[in-house]
């Protein structure tokens, strides 16, 4: 037998939340550890039964750096602002990993636990977060990559920017949860979003110059590419750690202000979605 | 006494039929047009805004339903099926959010239907109650603190390194339930409807939400069987259509809910308030089960023969119509589906029907079930067009097997069926 202790418990207030709903982040924090155990398990079981395992989350990214190098190097010829392509492309590829796993994995993330969403109460925030969170293990492995191609390349880092590289992680990480908010509360409703996936991110990673340089496109153009979140993150990454680009400008603070209203908004809309999740998944 | 639980008003409203009456295509045309307005249905959808149409398909689940229930009592639920007891319950625990209306509620809610939710065939043993603790709300540090109590519930102790997909589906639910029920919520609430699982494990449940309420938790147990609630609440609450319309001590409660008509009578009628809108022009009116003799019957026998009745009415006329049903068990597993023009020529003389008032209804031969409860289902399409009418629990009735081959022995046939079988025995040497 148990001992009787006899703690207060906590009272639950259920009722129809109204317009847009209340962020209700002391759930959040309540079920932290969740978060913890969703990408622990994400991890864990994501290079399961795999010949190669982890090794994927190195092949990915250095294969499309090949590739590029290739094609926008070898062929195309496209000025690098001066840095060896293999790393000006890789420093690129780094955020971009981490965005397209969170766009792929995120939007999934209430489908793929409709077992879930529709037998327990938990803040279904979690999905979409851990999936993003899950991310940053193979981001952070692609980094030592980086390290290794920087010391191979004799490519000497920005010291004196280097500080500035969790601020654009920062970016990175809130402009994938932004998107993964949004993309996973309407593929709750409309599976439209699996089919328009490959052909978004597809597209998405030509409108953000992760294969080129920003600093070659003319002004206006680069006024419009600014609209896209991911150029800011991107530009950053190869700012802080190569020096590339100019730095913090219109361009960038565009992006960041884009970013941070795509979060707010998906934020908002997965809320007022969420009640009905489990009717409608 | 303090109260665990206060519904107040409380009002669920679902939107129904708004997809399909969307595919309802004439021409190519119509397609073209409407995939041009795609983009603009989706703006619509996005920002809540759909057609207005699709807006008068509203049916509520729960209405006006109010209740205060004292910590440590256990509260029956009863109600035909559709009154809104799961509705209820997943208000309770938080899965879906009311359209009206609130519930206060003092503890954590905890539902023997969690069992295994979130286990991942890859991770092992010990990972899994981890996860799946983590995923009921418990800190890890109450996991730490439980974790060999749930071992040893669960009997798998030397195989809780292994992967859980190496397990036997008996092991897996066993692990699954040692972690649910060292959950210890607050309150509880049980869903026999739709408990999975084998009868050795809904004995199981049941017998752990009878420790919950022994230690003098709340506990609300929603059942079909009136004698489980008879046997394990003291107090009882009726739904019907949405609306609590008796709260009483349980005998009194059931009584009631027996002598009102509403409990299965093996006769199933759609008053005109219950039929979507959207299915129109098909209107279901009633659904019988009837016994030889023809008396619609609760209770049939499995060496004799039944007979299913759907009457119904096309208030225009309907081609390549097709009218029939789906036959499961309780726990959700499909025996058998079956439709009024499955027979070929059958389907060239009522391909096309006319407006009017239709009765299909077939026989299903005698021994054909083994003992237990089945769901009955109905289902009124137009293959590959449209969907008219569903409803995937319509009615449900019992099978007894007196006189079914093997009653000999005193045991539980696993299988829906329970044919009897041309046996010939030969010694050949």
């Amino acid at each position: 037998m148990t001992e009787l202790v006899k703690h207060e418990p906590t009272t639950i207030y259920i009722k129809p939340s109204k317009g847009l709903a209340a962020l209700n982040l002391r759930d959040l924090w309540i079920y932290r550890e969740l978060v913890f155990f969703m990408v622990w398990r994400d991890v864990k079981v994501k290079y399961k039964q795999t010949l190669l395992g982890m090794a994927w989350a190195v092949i990915q990214p250095v294969m499309t750096m090949l590739v590029f190098t290739f094609v926008f190097d070898r062929v195309a010829k496209l000025a690098t602002d001066g840095i060896q392509y293999e790393v000006f492309s890789f420093t690129a590829l780094l955020p971009w990993g981490l965005f397209v796993t969170a766009l792929n994995q995120g939007s999934r993330s209430l489908v793929a636990h409709n077992n879930m969403v529709t037998k327990i109460y938990f803040p279904r925030l979690i999905l979409p977060m851990s999936s993003v969170f899950a991310g940053l293990v193979d981001f952070a492995i692609a980094f030592v990559i980086l390290i290794g191609l920087m010391v191979y390349y004799q490519v000497t880092p920005a010291w004196q920017l280097l500080w500035t590289l969790p601020f654009f992680l920062l970016l990175a990480i809130i402009t994938a949860l932004g998107a993964a908010l949004w993309l996973s509360a309407i593929n709750v409703k409309y599976r439209d979003v699996n089919h328009a996936l490959p052909f978004l991110t597809q597209f998405w990673l030509f409108a953000t110059p992760v294969a080129y340089s920003f600093s070659t496109l003319s002004e206006n153009f680069r006024l419009v590419l600014s609209l896209n979140p991911m150029t800011g993150v991107v530009n950053g990454f190869r700012w802080a750690l190569l020096g590339a680009g100019t730095g913090p400008d219109l361009a960038l603070w565009i992006s960041v202000i884009i970013s941070i209203l795509i979060f707010v908004s998906g934020l908002f809309y997965f809320r007022s979605m969420e009640k009905t999740f489990a009717d409608t998944i | 006494m303090t109260i665990a639980i206060s519904v107040k008003n409380l009002g669920k409203r679902y939107q129904i039929g708004a997809a399909e009456t969307k595919f309802r295509y004439n021409m190519l045309r119509d397609v073209l047009v409407d995939t041009v307005y795609a983009p603009v249905r989706l703006a619509k959808a996005l920002v809540g805004k759909s057609d207005r149409r699709a807006n008068q398909n509203f049916v509520w689940a729960l209405k006006d339903v109010c209740f205060d229930l004292e910590e440590g009592r256990v509260l029956g639920i009863v109600g035909r099926n559709g009154a809104g007891k799961s509705t209820l319950l997943k208000i309770l625990s938080r899965i879906t959010e009311p359209t009206e209306g609130t519930v206060t509620v003092r503890g954590r809610v905890g539902s023997l239907l969690e069992v295994g939710t979130g286990f991942h065939p890859e991770l092992t043993g010990r990972e899994n109650i981890y996860m799946n603790g983590a995923i009921l709300g418990m800190k890890r540090t109450e996991i730490d603190k439980k974790f060999d109590e749930m071992v040893e519930f669960s009997e798998v102790a030397q195989f809780i390194d292994t992967p859980v997909k190496r397990y036997s589906s008996g092991m897996y639910l066993r692990l699954a339930f040692a972690v649910a029920a060292h959950l210890e919520p607050e309150i509880l609430v049980v869903d026999e409807v739709l408990a999975v699982g084998d009868a050795e494990f809904q004995r199981k449940c049941l017998g752990k939400m009878n420790d919950v309420a022994q230690q003098g938790r709340t506990v609300l147990f929603v059942s079909h069987n009136m004698s489980a609630i008879l046997r394990l609440t003291q107090e009882a609450i009726v739904l019907k259509r949405g609306q609590l319309i008796k709260r009483a001590s349980t005998p009194e409660a059931v009584d009631f809910y027996l002598a009102s008509g509403q409990a299965e009578s093996g006769e199933r009628i759609w008053e005109a308030d219950e039929v979507p809108a959207a299915s129109a022009p098909f209107r279901p009116i009633s659904l019988r089960l009837k016994d030889r003799s023809g008396k619609v019957v609760d209770t049939v026998r499995s060496t004799e023969p039944i007979t299913v009745e759907w009457e119904y009415r096309l208030e225009a006329p309907v081609t390549g119509l097709r009218v029939g049903m789906y036959l499961s068990t309780m726990r959700g597993e499909y025996v058998f589906t079956a439709f009024d023009t499955d027979d070929a020529e059958q389907y060239e003389q009522f391909e096309a029907r006319q407006a009017g008032h239709y009765l299909s209804c077939c026989h299903i031969p005698a021994d054909f079930f083994n003992e237990g409860r089945y769901s009955l289902g109905v289902n009124a399409s137009s293959f590959g067009v449209r969907r008219y009418f569903m409803d995937e629990s319509a009615l449900s009735f019992s099978v007894d097997i007196s006189g079914a081959p093997g009653t000999q022995w005193p045991e539980v046939r696993q299988g829906p069926i329970r044919p009897r079988l041309d046996w010939k025995i030969e010694k050949i040497d």
